[in-house]
């Protein structure tokens, strides 16, 4: 979990909070950041998908897009990414990834319409790389406005909906990928029905100033709790979710990935993002290689870096594994070659040099239950 | 009888020529919930020093090293359908095995309990 970068490490707007809640804090991407509470891991996890949970993900970097007088920031954006951004409507949202000359992975985002802007959230770790590379790409056509002091939190989980409709009766009826601007406690917040636990949920960016207040409200709500990173991770996993460094990055493509549903029908035609050629030919030839998830039989967990192997040949490696909460039981996915990936695979994953027998398995791990309305 | 400790954070209750080892309360504190437990084989023998077990929190894996010399003479097979024990009672139900001592004047090199106690305090 953790990932350190130089100088001292900086704090979210919560970060006074999460010391009052007994939070234990380690270095993240730069951020000192809970990787859990008191009550730990499990029963965090647990707590988000039975009732709700509070992440403060102000970590991430919140980017605004606007087009320049004469030109159009979605299909400025659209050079960068091959999400189809060009068909967002106005508080429609979309996940897409920035590609590189190779077809590789720089990050992933999420991409929100909000009509006269576009709300990109990066990952915490690429954030500062990402707004250079969209300042050297999209400066001439867009105004580019990071918001890295913004608040952003995420309230996830079954019953996410009735807590925060509490505070903000509008959002009970939006639907999953979708945003729109909401007054909560005083504050114009910005929430969008989305999030990283495979569960219903929303992500709410707030004045920097407004965020610890709002924090405190929605914790006074009954549902709600404060989830940490661990649990995070091991929510993400279960919903067969990617973790930018670890499951993608610059030497994966997203059709390698399983993120080829994130790619717009006619941009699959029509290119025009950076490398295009090589996404091109995987999609009409197929990737030498997919990400797929692994159940392993037994208890051992294989965590990431663990070799996948068939009767001793390696043919793969695990890029996230751990344990799975919700099904008491290990998981993990990874890339193997593409002609051993088909489900119902067995496979050995090495564990501390040992084999632990698995097999190729369908994700999510634990069903998506999104709001579709 | 008598605890000692070691600066990997693990006890070792001594009786007679045997130990019985696991992890501190400290050390369960720090790894977070515990998910599995791997324990050595009995009739492994180990040198001080050596990786004879292993336990998964939810966020990583823990090597448990030998604190003393000697061979595995049980382990406790209860862990691996409740490695939350190690977190519930470290020093008690949480108990990773048993050794039988090939050098029992290792245990001279160990911490007592005031020992281990101030070496937690140093760590802050």
């Amino acid at each position: 979990m953790t990932e350190t970068s130089p100088g001292p490490l900086k704090h979210t707007p919560l970060h006074a909070l999460h010391r009052e809640l007994g939070a234990r804090l380690v270095p993240f991407a730069g951020y000192e950041m809970p990787v859990q509470y008191p009550t730990g891991i499990l029963a965090e996890h647990a707590q988000t998908r039975t009732a709700a949970g509070l992440f403060d993900v102000s970590h991430m970097g919140q980017v605004r897009l606007t087009a320049k007088p004469g030109h159009n920031a979605a299909k400025a954006l659209e050079t960068l990414v091959p999400g189809d951004i060009s068909g967002l409507l106005p508080g429609q949202q979309r996940y897409t990834q920035l590609t590189n000359e190779t077809g590789g992975i720089l990050d992933d985002l999420m991409v929100t319409s909000t009509g006269d802007h576009l709300l990109l959230v990066l990952n915490a770790a690429c954030k500062d790389a990402d707004l250079a590379h969209v300042q050297k790409h999209l400066a001439a056509t867009c105004e580019i406005e990071p918001m890295f002091s913004r608040g952003l939190m995420a309230v996830q989980g079954p019953q996410a909906a009735q807590a925060l409709a509490r505070l903000a009766p509008s959002v009970a009826t939006m639907k999953f990928m979708t945003g729109a601007f909401v007054m909560i406690d005083g504050a114009q917040c910005y929430v969008t029905r989305s999030g990283y636990t495979g569960g219903d949920g929303y992500e709410i960016s707030t004045p920097a100033e407004a965020t610890e207040a709002v924090a405190r409200k929605l914790l006074a709500q009954p549902e709600v709790k404060p989830i940490g990173l661990g649990a995070r991770d091991s929510l993400r996993l279960e919903a067969g979710l990617c973790l930018y460094g670890h499951d993608i990055d610059t030497t994966t493509t997203p059709i390698e990935a399983g993120l080829l549903w994130s790619i717009g029908k006619e941009r699959r035609v029509q290119g025009g993002f950076p490398g295009a050629a090589v996404i091109q030919k995987q999609i009409a030839e197929g990737a030498s290689r997919k990400r797929v998830g692994l159940l392993p039989e037994g208890k051992a967990i294989a965590r990431e870096g663990a070799e996948i192997a068939i009767g001793g040949k390696i043919v793969g490696k695990v890029t996230s594994g751990g344990f799975s909460p919700t099904l008491g039981r290990a998981i993990a996915m990874g890339y193997v070659e593409r002609a051993h990936s088909a489900t119902g695979t067995k496979v050995d994953l090495l564990v501390r040099g040992k084999p632990a027998p698995a097999e190729i398995a369908p994700m999510p791990f634990v069903k998506h239950a999104y709001y579709r309305g | 009888m008598s605890i000692k400790y070691t600066n990997e954070h693990e006890w070792v209750r001594v009786e007679g020529d045997v130990g019985t080892i696991g992890i501190t309360s400290y050390a369960q504190e720090q790894l977070g919930d515990v998910v599995f437990v791997e324990v050595p084989a009995v009739g492994r023998k180990v040198a001080k020093g050596d990786s004879v077990a292993v336990v998964e929190s939810v966020k990583a894996a823990s090597d448990i090293y030998a604190p003393v010399s000697g061979e595995v003479v049980e382990a406790n097979a209860a862990l691996a359908d409740s490695p939350g024990d190690v977190n519930a009672e470290p020093t008690g139900k949480g108990w990773f095995f048993k050794i039988k001592f090939s050098n029992k004047a290792e245990l001279d090199g160990l911490m007592d309990e005031a020992a281990y106690d101030a070496f937690v305090k140093s760590l802050g």
